[in-house]
């Protein structure tokens, strides 16, 4: 615990080097250096903590009456490994991509800050560090997505970052306010031993909703997050996407499942359905984008949509007693969560290094750059691989795990459950589907084809730190997928202490294969998958080569007989997606095109427009936005009163405000 | 003795598999020309295309890369091993548990997405035709896939095929959901493999053409490659439906030669009525526009969601 809180102090010191009066250069690599070398140091302390049992600190700081609570349990233990895991990558990678900054001073001091708060916010054991470490980590992030700020669209995503961030913060202090109660109790340990009522649970869990759910960007709260994400440099990105998303995810965990008590059946519903929900609109808005990173950041929201559903099933199964089952769903959430982390982040590092060395993030303006960076696409490849839920790789492991809790809820006796869960898990599984489909348009636009852009035709390599960062993220979502059992076994302390249930022990199975609830029932075996398609490719490919020809000959691709065609002819990003878009767009998104021909006889050319709506957007921000400016303007007579009116206001509050007193008091 | 003789049965499993395809789409092509009255090309006529092609130079775009050249060879192991995975006449055989129906389908995943990105290498607008229309197909016929697995796993309480091929052959009867199910696998099969009315397997029309317009580019042994993983992909379906909706013959913890030869004949008399029937529908209806391929598929997705819900409400439908 000690070890833990000097590293998040040093982090708060490693800012430092940012402000020093050294060279651009030198501050870059003082600042990523140290961040990595403490972050590493950090995640091996944490991943001990799963097993051990819990710890805890009181510090002098803070509210005079409360002091500074901190307590290191499984639960915090496993969201600090994967947190300081992909700050660890992540710092690495900027000890290369961060050279290439512009103004490296906008990002460096708030870097370390960010870091250290998200570790707080796991560490933090009661309601005001928690909140005020929730704050800085906002801030910080806000900090970093503004350090481009003079681009136009930055400013808009920086604003409306801080108003979707302090209303979720605003959110989580009403939700602690209520669980602290009357006395004020807001240390972590205090609140667990409150019983609630119903009616109050129900409102608490509105409230968390709200506040967690908008930090990981559960729809409909995601608005900020695909404006915010990309527009932060890469390895920030990066960072939001792969970490600050799952300590959102911690949040909710560990005031749903922790702080609230026992819970009732009926909380899993919001969950199941928002987790369904965003799963499917997260990728289909993915599968709309042109822009490389809000792709990604699109399929973030998608991701969340499924580690909260999971996160409902357990809830679901907790409080109808079934705890292996809630131990399966919880440990497939928790899985899910570090998969994430580690394919999101490769993801982000890989776009960092297109913009890097292309200054385009527009798919319609790259392409055919695997020629000109083979060990960066192939590390893209890979967590393309990963995110689209294909085996040997880490994200199939544990969408499996999330499909096996699914078929295990028909146990649920609840009828409200028993239909909506086969609809949750259609929604899974269409997200699944899309994924795949969202990431090969998203590897096969950027990487394959021919050069759309003079940019793209000149890309160079990324430098050495950036790809060894980008290989270490693909070598650990090979290595989790072959070997999941590992990481499965890992997470069972956590699921003990939160649904007092575990899943059987992974390691002790045969050959390593995964077995959720028994043998006869499902098994998956990452490694031997992984073994079958090695071989199997490498006795076709010797075969081939040994016995029928290994001869090659190179020639133009076919063009119909109409040459010069260029790369304009290829498909672009748009027209890939234009199938899915009429099937799916139409309904979910509202998405029409317009053909504008030209009259006869004209030579101008034919036009065809789409059109994309975010019907979110358009039927609950845009009205809201216009309710507060009309009750702004309303207000806005206010200023211009005599001191008369001014008086009598304040007396009608007084007057007011007594009979308040005298009614309730 | 006992590890040896599963390892042997194991391998015969795939080397039959590998087989025994391109013989059915020989058997498919031929009862297709025999009922439009045609002569047709001889059953054997897939092997020996494969071996021309085996023979063959590979041409190569000027600009393809890499995953062009490799890709044939994902697609082809990655469809060979789930097929190997489906019990054809043995259930239970050595390394079945190491993937289930889920793991099978996202195998089958995994070639796509690298068929689909192989397409859009070569920056032709073939290729993306393809791809583009692959995807959109893909992205309804997976998910009812999964519900289709969905309804079955319930029905069996796994999702290993060979314990749910044990317990349709003991303990399964008539059922509403595994109904809905088999219209929605029947449909989502002829969407996988590129059939009538998804797709028409012998065309190279730019307004129709699907699978085709993804491989245009291939030639030689990679071409015979992605040949070979259709025949099996084709082959893959009719034994995955023919395991879980006729699963007699299978031999169950076998012993005796005269018991496999037996579940062979039974496997292949399979094989043949699936190929009868995969032939006259062929010849009964009409390709669909392109747009309309997800109404259909829309219908499985929705039939195997109406199975698992039945389900859900009573384990008894």
């Amino acid at each position: 615990m000690g070890g833990l809180l000097g590293c998040v102090a040093a982090l708060f010191a490693a800012s430092f080097f940012g402000f020093l009066p050294i060279r651009r250069h030198s501050a870059t690599f003082a600042v990523y250096g140290a961040c990595f070398a403490i972050s590493i140091v950090l995640c091996a302390l944490s991943i001990p903590a799963i097993a051990a049992p819990a710890s805890s600190a009181l510090l002098p700081l803070g509210l005079p009456w409360l002091g500074a609570h901190f307590r290191l349990d499984a639960l915090a233990a496993v969201f600090l490994a994967i947190v300081d895991l992909g700050a660890a990558v992540a710092s690495f990678y900027a000890l290369g991509y961060g050279t290439h900054e512009s103004e490296p001073r906008r990002v460096l001091p708030f870097y370390p800050i960010f870091l250290a708060s998200m570790n707080l916010v796991i560490l933090a054991a009661d309601a005001y560090s928690f909140l005020f470490a929730w704050e800085l980590m906002s801030l910080t992030s806000w900090a970093l997505v503004m350090s481009r700020h003079r681009e136009a669209a930055t400013a808009r995503a920086g604003f409306v970052y801080l108003l979707m961030a302090s209303f979720g913060t605003f959110a989580l202090l009403l939700a602690f306010g209520i669980l602290a109660g009357p006395d004020g109790a807001f240390a972590f340990d205090a609140i667990q031993a409150r019983p609630l009522s119903p009616a109050i649970s129900a409102l608490v869990l509105a409230l968390v909703l709200v506040g967690a759910g908008s930090k990981a960007g559960l729809v409909p709260l995601h608005v900020w997050l695909p404006l915010a994400h990309p527009a932060a440099p890469s390895h920030v990105s990066a960072l939001m996407s792969g970490a600050m998303t799952k300590v959102a995810v911690y949040a909710f965990i560990r005031i749903s499942f922790d702080l609230m008590g026992p819970p009732a059946w009926w909380w899993s519903l919001p969950l199941l359905l928002l987790g369904g929900i965003t799963a499917a609109a997260g990728v289909l808005y993915a599968l709309m984008e042109t822009d490389l990173k809000r792709v990604l950041a699109y399929s973030t929201i998608e991701n969340i949509g499924i580690i909260f559903a999971a996160l409902g099933l357990a809830l679901a199964f907790k409080a109808c007693e079934l705890n292996g089952a809630a131990a399966l769903v919880l440990t497939a959430a928790l899985f899910h969560a570090f998969n994430h982390m580690l394919f999101k982040s490769g993801l982000f590092f890989g776009a960092g290094a297109v913009i890097v060395a292309t200054g385009e993030k527009d798919m319609e303006r790259l392409g055919g750059l695997i020629h000109r960076m083979p060990i960066s696409s192939g590390a893209f490849l890979i967590a393309c691989l990963a995110i689209a839920a294909l085996p040997p790789f880490n994200g199939f492991a544990s969408e499996w795990l999330i499909f096996q809790g699914v078929l295990v809820s028909p146990q649920l006796p609840q009828m409200g459950l028993k239909l909506l869960v086969p609809a949750i898990g259609v929604l899974l599984a269409l997200s699944a589907a899309l994924a795949a489909a969202c990431f090969v348009r998203a590897f096969g636009m950027t990487y394959l084809g021919r050069a759309r852009s003079k940019a793209a035709s000149e890309a160079r390599e990324a430098d050495r730190w950036s790809l060894t960062a980008m290989t270490i993220c693909a070598a650990l979502c090979l290595l989790t997928g072959i070997f999941p059992g590992l990481v499965i076994d890992a997470l069972q302390p956590a699921a003990l202490a939160l649904v007092a249930g575990h899943m059987p022990a992974q390691t002790a199975n045969a050959w390593l294969s995964i077995v959720p609830v028994s043998a006869s029932r499902s098994s998956y075996n990452g490694l031997m998958i992984f073994g079958f398609l090695g071989i199997s490719v490498w006795l076709s490919a010797a075969l081939i080569h040994r016995f029928a020809s290994r001869a090659v000959r190179r020639a133009p691709f076919w063009d119909c007989g109409y040459p010069g065609a260029g790369p304009i002819a290829q498909y672009s990003a748009t027209s890939l997606a234009q199938p899915l878009r009429r099937v799916f767009g139409s309904v979910a998104l509202g998405t029409y095109e317009e053909v504008e021909m030209a009259p006869p006889g004209d030579t101008a050319p034919a036009r065809l427009r789409r059109f994309i709506r975010d019907p979110i957007w358009d039927f609950a921000y845009a009205p809201l936005a216009g309710g507060i400016g009309w009750v702004a303007t309303l207000l806005n007579h206010l200023q211009y009163l005599t001191i008369r009116r001014y008086l009598s206001f304040v007396f009608t509050t007084l007057v007011l405000l007594l009979s308040v007193l005298a009614i309730w008091g | 003795m006992g590890v040896i003789a599963a390892l042997l049965m194991q391998f015969g499993q795939m080397v039959l598999v590998l087989v025994l395809a391109p013989a059915v789409t020989g058997l498919v092509r031929k009862m297709k020309a025999r009922l439009q009255r045609r002569v047709g090309p001889p059953i054997l006529q897939p092997y020996r295309d494969l071996r021309r092609l085996f023979g063959k130079d590979v041409v190569l775009a000027d600009n393809s890369s890499w995953l062009f050249r490799a890709a044939p060879y994902v697609i082809f192991a990655a469809t060979w091993v789930a097929a190997a995975l489906i019990p054809t006449f043995q259930t239970g055989l050595l390394f079945s548990w190491s993937g289930d129906l889920i793991a099978i389908v996202a195998l089958l995943g995994l070639a796509r997405f690298f068929q689909a990105a192989a397409a859009l290498d070569t920056g032709t607008s073939f290729g993306g035709i393809g791809a583009s229309r692959e995807l959109m197909i893909a992205s309804l016929a997976e998910p009812a896939m999964i519900m289709i697995t969905f309804t079955v796993a319930l029905v069996a309480g796994s999702t290993q095929l060979s314990t749910i091929a044990e317990f349709m052959l003991t303990t399964g009867g008539l059922r509403v959901s595994l109904g809905l199910a088999l219209v929605a696998l029947v449909i989502v099969a002829l969407a996988e493999n590129a059939r009538i009315p998804f797709d028409n397997p012998a065309t190279h029309l730019e307004l129709t053409m699907v699978h085709e317009a993804m491989v245009l580019e291939y030639s030689g042994r990679h071409l015979a490659l992605i040949e070979l993983a259709g025949s099996l992909r084709l082959l893959l379906y009719m034994s995955l439906i023919a395991c879980i909706f006729a699963p007699i013959g299978l031999v169950v913890g076998g012993t005796g030669l005269l018991v496999h030869a037996g579940a062979l004949v039974a496997y292949m008399l399979k094989l043949t009525v699936a190929s009868l029937l995969l032939a006259t529908f062929e010849m009964s209806v009409a390709k669909m526009r392109i747009f309309r391929v997800s109404d259909l598929l829309g219908i499985a997705l929705m039939l195997g969601l109406l199975g698992t819900l039945l389900l859900f409400v009573s384990g008894g439908m």
